[in-house]
């Protein structure tokens, strides 16, 4: 025992002073360690050290150029321009606010730029330059380079601003850009650098990731005073991508040069479904908000009750009048609640209980059948196929067409619209009415429809298939879906069912008698084929009626809007039109002219041109 | 008083209570942990720009670690003796399962997927052998160790699994598995000459096993040397970390403000080179101070090793303490251009699940021998 004792406190004392050794040579080595950082973080000062306020190694981000946006014919509707700028570099001086004010005796700043700088300063981590101003004259530059040696952390460099040359003519369209908010930053570091812009509106928005690219980062050996001596390390960054769309600034601009205010117009390849025009009147020039819109420009934009932020092609609901009656027919047909030879007598009204329901042409259209009632546009003979036919099975037939549902354009914040429905209407704690369906029959009632949606509508009638309105033709370079028409599913419409629906809208431009009759094309273009469509904005009462109720005497904002809806050639479909005239008065008197206008020259131009396809334009 | 009856209580009454155990567990040491996961945490948050990328998922893991560490801790020691070949056994056996089916990263066989974790079976080796080596050693008396044929198996256990990493293969975990494994052998009490003996014939052998090398490990060590001969190739890491280092200074550009990690020039900056983020963003001193409480760390090792009655308890503990320190060591003397580097993480401070259990794993068993460090073992042998 012991023996085992002797043992354990031999094996004890044997362990001990090597654990002790081994404890000791451990924390010997920590020591090492320790001198080993302290030589390159405080020491050694001529290779690696860097005393805190001298920054040997400084690194920079480069912002790679924003991709362009091109239009079809590879126009630059969006592109960069040069912009010299004076930045401030936090870490670079002493004295940020010394630095300030020198620069300030130089070129004069405004109290809300030293705030914003201020701000910015604050925000942003000490080796990132923040913006002290821009946009800078070559004098001013002269005089800043002049006083360099006052004027620590200040560096000049060049950078980009965004420059839309066809200014308010694509606005809609393109979009434009603004410096970032708080709520962009994404993490991406690229968001950090003075002068960056996202995009904020239109395609900029909508392909903002594609458009700004990543950055890339230089790192530079310099001196105590901020020299550069060296460039230790590079790497490039990913320019932003160019974007192509379906647009045609010519186009566009001929088409604004026409139309007034509260006018808008789409163009659409009707057999895919590229826009190829867009207009809504009036416009605003984006070019204003790189530098920041003022706050008198931006109250005169949002007070301005012509609205001219808004794309009223996108974001502009109009009840679709007469241009709706094809998709009633075509729920009527789908329904078999009618043939198409059917007759419907048309006294001029329709009495359904105590209301009675008027037809536009007092006299009455007689007895009327399908062809005859779009080419007449035979208010009576809708109300009964609406009657027969159920206010569900129009609306579903409208989504069908593209009306009331998300068409997926890549422009932010376009509306859906509403195409009411019974359970809509129940939603809304009312009982649908049997009035109310006769009433939707033609169109009007609930309905909040874009021109966009209603073009897209007219290129569905023509090709019968589910064509979706896209702006986007390819993003660097690379073609995306959907620029050929077997892209586009078909609707599933029976073709004799949409040939009656084209030969009444062929009537309605051709036939003698048809509502736009005096807006067919000259016949060296073909023949267009069409729909006219006129919305009361305000309910003329009976007795106003008897009293000689005259639109034309209506002050401007209570005369109804004016629509149109067509697709041409008649007999091979290559484009569909919408033209939407407020306060127009009337369907065939102003929107059925602006829309041959418009198609006329659609076609002269794309006769002599690539053509509206640029898979065929550029092989 | 208390002390008798604590002793009383584990020594002769196996059923101890989980309480009573609870008491007895050094709870300063586990605070210290806590202190060295929160640098990792707050370190990961600036690596990954906000919590989500890295930060988040440490602090979860060790929160799994320490409920794992202290379940360990609660184990009867004598228990985990018993059952330490079972461990050893384990670990090779997993050793052998990474080369057949191992995912291959970076060039080398190093992990196997169970379930959602990825476990590198060579961490976890290290603190198996560790167990199999004290368990040998435990009762053997310094005239036993004394005989060379004795030392035959052990020699053997720590050459397996050696060779097993090697093959991978991992120079830097395999040689820090032989260190591990000799450090155990020496505070046994294997004769110092024996040491000596092996160190001269490694020398010898140290031309011959550099031509076995694979061309980046060959690499590494060139650059080493010469870092500046090759400075956007090979050497593009050492010099990195090393700006990065020098442009921290005394007190650091200040937390998110560092260059060099925010801007991507740091490689790995979440896992192998954190220790430059940490230096780059809080300076000289607070490098220091994380060092500090790294060596705090292991400085608990030794005095859990130093007070402990039984010699497994003493040679897990000092086999444990080591293990740590070599992680440590490595890592930091890698990136401050030190030594060549090798792929090991800061302990508790790194991303990346595997090691942070295998740490808390070790940190369990070290606590064990703390809590039962006056349970009774048999006498020794002859």
């Amino acid at each position: 025992m012991k023996g085992v004792r002797r043992e354990e406190q031999q094996r004890r004392g044997i362990f001990t002073r090597r654990a002790v050794a081994l404890g000791f040579g451990q924390l010997g080595l920590f020591g090492l360690l320790a001198t080993r950082l302290y030589r390159l973080q405080s020491e050694e000062g001529e290779r690696y050290a860097t005393l805190a306020e001298e920054n040997r190694v400084s690194a920079r981000l480069i912002p790679p150029p924003r991709g362009r946006v091109l239009d079809r014919e590879g126009r630059v509707v969006a592109g960069n321009k040069l912009n010299w700028r004076a930045l401030l570099v936090a870490e670079q001086t002493q004295d940020v606010g010394a630095t300030l004010e020198t620069f300030s005796r130089i070129v004069p700043l405004q109290e809300h730029e030293r705030a914003r700088i201020e701000r910015e300063l604050r925000r942003r981590r000490r080796f990132i330059p923040v913006t002290v101003r821009e946009f800078l004259s070559w004098e001013e530059m002269a005089r800043i380079e002049v006083n360099a040696p006052d004027l620590p952390g200040i560096l000049i460099d060049v950078g980009t601003t965004r420059l839309y040359p066809e200014a308010e003519h694509l606005a809609h369209m393109v979009g434009y850009v603004a410096p970032p908010a708080e709520r962009d930053m994404d993490g991406d570091p690229l968001l950090e650098l003075p002068g960056i812009r996202v995009g904020r509106a239109g395609l900029e928005r909508h392909h903002d990731q594609a458009l700004r690219g990543r950055a890339g980062a230089v790192q530079l050996e310099v001196n105590a005073v901020g020299r550069v001596i060296r460039e230790l390390e590079r790497r490039e960054g990913v320019p932003g991508l160019d974007v192509q769309i379906s647009a045609d600034a010519e186009l566009q601009k001929a088409i604004r040069g026409r139309i007034e205010e509260g006018t808008s117009v789409v163009v659409l390849d009707a057999r895919n479904g590229e826009v190829l025009a867009m207009a809504s009147q009036p416009s605003f020039d984006p070019n204003l908000f790189n530098a920041g819109v003022s706050a008198a420009q931006w109250r005169e934009w949002t007070r301005n009750r012509a609205t001219p932020l808004i794309n009223k092609t996108t974001n502009g609901l109009y009840a679709p009048g007469s241009t709706f009656k094809m998709i009633v027919a075509l729920a009527a047909l789908e329904a078999r609640v009618v043939t198409p030879g059917e007759r419907v007598g048309c006294p001029g009204y329709m009495d359904l209980g105590d209301s009675r329901f008027h037809c536009w042409n007092r006299q009455g259209h007689g007895g009327v059948d399908m062809r005859g009632g779009i080419k007449l546009s035979c208010d009576v003979y809708f109300y009964e196929l609406a009657k027969r036919t159920g206010i569900d099975r129009i609306a579903a037939m409208a989504n069908r067409f593209g009306l009331g549902v998300d068409l997926e354009i890549e422009l932010p914040g376009t509306r859906r619209g509403l195409v009411p429905t019974r359970a809509w209407r129940q939603a809304q704690g009312k009982p649908w009415a049997l009035g109310d369906t006769v009433v939707h029959g033609i169109g009007q009632g609930f309905y909040q429809l874009t021109p966009l949606s209603l073009a897209t509508m007219a290129a569905r009638l023509a090709t019968g298939r589910a064509v979706q309105p896209h702006l986007t033709h390819s993003i660097g370079g690379r073609p995306v879906r959907g620029t050929r028409a077997e892209d586009w599913p078909s609707l599933g419409i029976p073709e004799r069912d949409l040939r009656l629906m084209r030969e009444g809208m062929w009537a309605v431009v051709n036939e003698e008698g048809g509502t736009a009759r005096t807006s067919r094309l000259p016949p060296a273009l073909g023949m267009m084929a069409g729909k006219t469509g006129s919305v009361q904005v305000r309910r003329v009462t009976r007795e106003q009626r008897e009293r000689g109720f005259k639109v034309e005497n209506q002050p401007r904002e209570w005369r109804p809007h004016a629509l149109f809806v067509a697709y041409a050639p008649y007999d091979n479909p290559l484009y569909a039109v919408s033209v939407v005239v407020e306060h127009g008065m009337s369907g065939s008197g102003a929107a059925a002219p602006l829309a041959r206008d418009v198609m006329v020259e659609v076609m002269n131009r794309f006769r002599t041109g690539p053509g509206p396809r640029m898979a065929e334009a550029k092989p | 008083m208390s002390g008798t009856f604590e002793r009383r209580l584990l020594t002769r009454d196996r059923g101890a209570g989980i309480l009573q155990k609870l008491w007895l567990i050094p709870w300063s040491f586990v605070l210290l942990l806590c202190a060295v996961a929160a640098v990792g945490y707050v370190a990961l948050y600036s690596a990954g720009g906000g919590p989500e990328a890295y930060a988040a998922k440490h602090a979860i893991r060790f929160g799994f670690g320490l409920v794992l560490m202290l379940g360990i801790a609660l184990i009867d020691i004598r228990f985990v003796a018993r059952f330490a070949w079972v461990g050893y056994l384990g670990g090779v056996a997993l050793l052998v399962l990474v080369l057949l089916h191992g995912n291959v990263g970076k060039g080398a066989q190093r992990w196997i997927d169970i379930g959602p974790l990825q476990l590198q079976p060579s961490e976890l080796m290290k603190i198996m052998l560790v167990l199999g080596l004290a368990a040998w050693f435990q009762r053997a008396s310094w005239e036993r160790i004394g005989n060379p044929l004795f030392l035959v198996p052990p020699v053997l256990m720590v050459l397996v699994p050696v060779g097993l990493i090697l093959k991978q293969p991992n120079l830097g975990t395999g040689l820090i598995t032989a260190m591990v494994g000799g450090a155990v052998f020496f505070a046994a009490g294997v004769r110092i000459w024996k040491f000596a003996l092996i160190l001269a014939g490694a020398g010898l052998a140290a031309p011959i096993a550099y031509r076995q090398l694979h061309d980046y490990q060959r690499a590494r060590i060139t650059t080493f040397l010469d870092p500046e001969s090759d400075p956007l190739g090979a050497g593009y890491n050492i010099i990195q970390s090393k700006i990065a280092l020098g442009s921290g200074g005394l007190w650091g550009k200040g937390f998110l403000q560092g260059t060099q990690g925010h801007l991507n020039f740091l490689p790995e900056k979440q896992t192998d080179f954190i220790f430059t983020m940490i230096a780059e963003e809080f300076g000289l001193v607070g490098a220091l101070v994380v060092l500090g409480l790294l060596a705090l760390v292991v400085l608990f090792c030794f005095a859990v090793a130093l007070r402990c009655r039984h010699q497994f308890g003493r040679l897990l503990a000092v086999g444990l303490g080591t293990n740590f320190f070599l992680y440590v060591f490595v890592n930091v003397a890698m990136v401050t251009g030190s030594i060549p580097v090798g792929g090991v993480p800061l302990p508790l401070i790194s991303h990346g699940g595997s090691a942070m259990l295998t740490t808390m794993l070790g940190f369990g068993l070290l606590l064990s021998v703390f809590v039962h460090r006056d349970a009774e073992f048999g006498p020794a042998r002859e």
